[in-house]
């Protein structure tokens, strides 16, 4: 069953390679495949939350209008949201941003840049652990 | 969907998004460091826009990582560290950072080239940039005792600032700022321009450091965000500052200075349960009695707006070729246009026929003005103004003019001028050559040009403008000058003049001397006090672009070249003629008039067969002669097609008159394409096609021939 992914990012081809990972073979092979939702910001996540429910959301830090952590924060006090398992793609500099993002709920970091299979492997990590 | 995977042709698409994301991030890096470092001039400078580019290279880093641009991802990273030490305010903004910040944005470009294949080596320029991004960064230095420990600041709002907002909140209250948290609702689907509206307003009066959705709201298509705010206004004025937008400002009171005696406002969080319907006064709370509490329902935008209000995510990127397509596509319409309106002819002699006739002449009509309206769409698609290019040619100055000592302000007015993105895209390179001929060989040192009694610092001016169905580009700079007599005896010494042909030679012609190939080699050109570092390439460039070049020169005031170039590429207004028997189109652009071809008008001057037109002497060529058609006398009863390119003007000689028309022109096949004298084909409504004929060539070879002859 393929696995509803909310991707917020404001990289246009970070989204196009995130895309292409949770949409391509070692993905659909190990987790089912993935029906991606793409936000490029965090407004626009905050407009896509309702039209979950999301199995995973994948966003980014450093976003132009709200950022991530205050996204995390949001998605942690929502009542439909607060246990969607969460990872973290941002760059190591932002070490201390990613350890907040953590505190306020996030279950994973995967630091930029990153290979397909690290992503696959974060993923399918906080679902299989998300599931029991 | 998911089954499948994404294949190869996914991850290429992510890939040439990847290098179009770069080119563009790469272009606003360029931008915001040059109005960095104008605003650095002045002695001023702006958080926003540092973060701005921070958030670049940040992203730059990210992306070149995952798309396995080594080089390019190394630079970003060490880049980023000293942009991230500038913005948290551990290093300043000095000349030298800006100097090395330049060299990484001209790097980057190179590097992306490289990215596309052009397989140019710069490991070690990356090399030397990484040193001197070391020598400037200030890593591990860590700041003072935060401030921010003073204010009653909720901890889950402190929890979610990043690095830099926090920073930025030190840096408000260190210099001495109020705080004032807002809070306000926007509808979800106009939040962004909400926001922005919002943001201008607030901008004269302070700073935004973060924006915080609370969850809370009574209606999930609202979203109800606490604003934290850095001020030197009072309350009041701030209030009314923003009293367009309907919000609740409340001060961030201090902790008095002995603890223990709390003031009495709770913990934002407090205020903030996701179940509160809407926010407003609530017991025990300070916050600003007088605001109205607005239902959410009443924050809709008026229906008139939402046009504009969407304007964030409605541009699309869209590859060139696709364009091109499309063109054919109006090409193959025109076309069928044409064949319609001969059916229409036909029908005209039919008296039975007559009202299908009408009909049909209508629609035609309206299919024609329909096709009009498509391809002026296509083509307004197409447009991308200069700007582009000047800001890149702007940092080529800065950077020449530090490197040669030589003190220079460039002018450039005209940015907003568009032209067809090909044509902008082939641009660049000539336009570089150009300044860097005028900063190298135009303007003189210092010294030199206060003893010319000239202003110390030398201008060069970039002009660009439109003017009919062309786009004139002037590089003027009031150096120097250039010497027709130097340049004519470079050119006997090179043996690309006769004795002979120096002895008369005109001013203009001697300057144009300088783009003929081989005049001078870039190591000679200093012996010159002009110019003449291969314009003879410059000017081929602007050739395929169906442009010309041109330079006029005052000895000791300056030399301007100017560029006249086509709109577009894609369509030209053609004038269609007949040459013994066949079908050529001359571009409409360089054609003056088309006049009756006179025998007795005509005779030979200096070797050159003139003609005389309304008193002035103009020189006539055969075309048929020119393509060595085998009827090599004008028929009694042609015509004289007067084309002119930059200064020069041949009055063509053609059989007939056919008439004009607008083309979709087509590049010639593999075969033909280096044929001198031909720009392209397009083909005529009866499955014929014509050759469009390249004017600038064409009456260069027709001088030529002259030349020759005489």
């Amino acid at each position: 069953m393929a696995r509803r992914v909310l991707v917020v990012e404001d990289s246009a081809s970070t989204r196009a390679f995130v895309r292409a990972v949770l949409e391509g073979e070692t993905f659909a092979q190990r987790l089912g495949g993935a029906e991606v939702t793409e936000a490029k910001s965090g407004f626009e996540a905050m407009r896509m939350l309702p039209r979950g429910p999301y199995d995973l959301i994948i966003t980014d830090i450093n976003m132009g209008d709200i950022n991530g952590l205050e996204l995390i924060a949001f998605v942690r006090k929502n009542e439909h949201h607060k246990s969607t398992p969460l990872v973290i793609i941002s760059t190591q500099s932002t070490e201390r941003d990613v350890e907040r993002g953590m505190a306020l709920g996030a279950n994973k970091f995967v630091a930029k840049p990153f290979a397909a299979e690290q992503l696959v492997e974060a993923c399918a990590e906080v679902l299989e652990a998300h599931h029991g | 969907m998911a089954e499948q995977g994404g294949g190869k042709g996914e991850s290429d698409r992510a890939r040439e998004e990847f290098l179009s994301e770069a080119q563009e991030l790469i272009d606003g890096l360029g931008r915001d460091v040059l109005a960095l470092d104008e605003l650095s001039k002045v002695g001023r400078s702006d958080p926003e826009l540092i973060n701005d580019v921070f958030r670049a290279v940040h992203t730059l880093k990210g992306l070149s990582g995952l798309f396995g641009a080594s080089m390019m991802s190394g630079l970003s990273h060490e880049l980023e560290e000293v942009l991230d030490d500038l913005r948290l305010g551990r290093i300043e903004l000095s000349q030298r950072v800006l100097d090395v910040v330049f060299r990484a944005v001209e790097l980057y470009g190179m590097l992306l080239g490289v990215e596309r294949g052009n397989g140019m080596d710069l490991s070690s320029d990356i090399e030397a940039l990484l040193v001197s991004l070391g020598e400037v960064s200030h890593r591990g230095r860590a700041g003072g005792a935060s401030p921010v420990a003073q204010y009653e600041l909720d901890p889950g709002l402190l929890g979610v600032l990043t690095e830099y907002e926090e920073h930025r909140l030190r840096t408000n209250i260190q210099n001495g700022m109020s705080l004032y948290k807002l809070r306000v609702a926007f509808p979800l689907a106009t939040i962004d321009s909400a926001l922005d509206e919002l943001k201008a307003n607030a901008r004269p009066h302070g700073e935004i450091i973060t924006y915080l959705p609370t969850g809370g709201g009574s209606d999930a298509d609202a979203i109800e965000l606490e604003i934290l705010i850095a001020s030197k206004e009072s309350v009041d004025t701030l209030r009314s500052a923003l009293s367009g937008h309907q919000l609740a400002i409340e001060e961030v009171p201090r902790r008095p200075a002995s603890p223990g005696a709390r003031t009495s406002l709770p913990p934002m969080a407090r205020l903030s349960v996701p179940a509160a319907p809407s926010f407003g006064p609530e017991a025990g709370t300070q916050l600003v009695a007088d605001v109205a509490r607005v239902p959410i329902a009443s924050l809709a935008p008026p229906p008139d707006r939402d046009l504009t209000l969407r304007s964030v995510t409605q541009t699309v990127r869209v590859d060139i070729r696709k364009l091109d397509h499309l063109m054919n596509v109006v090409g193959e319409l025109a076309i069928v246009r044409t064949e319609l309106m001969a059916v229409v002819d036909r029908l005209r002699n039919r008296a039975e026929m007559r009202p299908l006739m009408q009909e049909l002449l209508r629609l035609h009509r309206s299919f024609e003005r329909h096709l009009e309206q498509m391809q002026g769409g296509i083509l307004e698609v197409r447009m991308v103004p200069l700007g582009q290019v000047f800001e890149k040619l702007a940092r080529v100055v800065r950077q020449l003019s530090r490197e040669h000592d030589k003190q220079v302000n460039l002018v450039i007015t005209g940015a907003e001028t568009e032209l067809d993105k090909l044509i902008v895209e082939e641009l660049s390179d000539p336009l570089m050559h150009m300044i860097r001929n005028a900063l190298d060989h135009g303007i003189e040192s210092r010294d030199e040009r206060l003893r010319a009694g000239k202003p110390p610092v030398g201008t060069i001016a970039l002009n660009a403008f439109q003017k009919g169905n062309q786009v004139l580009l002037e590089v003027e700079d009031d150096g120097r000058g250039m010497d027709p007599k130097q340049i004519a005896d470079v050119a006997l010494r090179r043996g690309i003049l006769t004795p002979d042909e120096a002895r008369d030679l005109s001013v203009r012609d001697a300057l144009s001397l300088i783009f003929r190939p081989g005049f001078t080699t870039r190591e000679e050109a200093t012996d010159l006090s002009g110019r003449g570092v291969g314009m003879d390439v410059v000017k081929t460039n602007i050739g395929k672009l169906g442009g010309v070049v041109e330079v006029s020169s005052d000895l000791g005031i300056g030399t301007k070249v100017t560029i006249t170039l086509p709109i577009t590429l894609a369509i030209i207004s053609v004038l269609f003629v007949e040459v013994a028997g066949r079908t050529y189109a001359m571009p409409l652009t360089s054609v003056e008039e088309a006049i009756v071809y006179d025998q007795t008008a005509t005779r030979t001057f200096e070797g050159r067969e003139v003609m005389t037109v309304r008193g002035a002497t103009l020189p006539i060529c055969s075309l048929s002669r020119l393509f060595g058609h085998t009827t090599s006398s004008p028929p009694p009863h042609g015509f004289v097609v007067v084309t002119s390119v930059g200064n020069r003007r041949v009055g063509f000689i053609v059989d007939s008159l056919i008439g004009q028309q607008d083309i979709v022109i087509k590049a010639l096949g593999r075969t033909l394409r280096g044929t001198r004298g031909f720009a392209g084909a397009t083909e005529l409504g009866d499955q014929r096609v014509a050759l469009v004929l390249d004017a600038s060539a064409l009456v260069e070879e027709a001088f030529a021939e002259k030349e020759r002859a005489a």
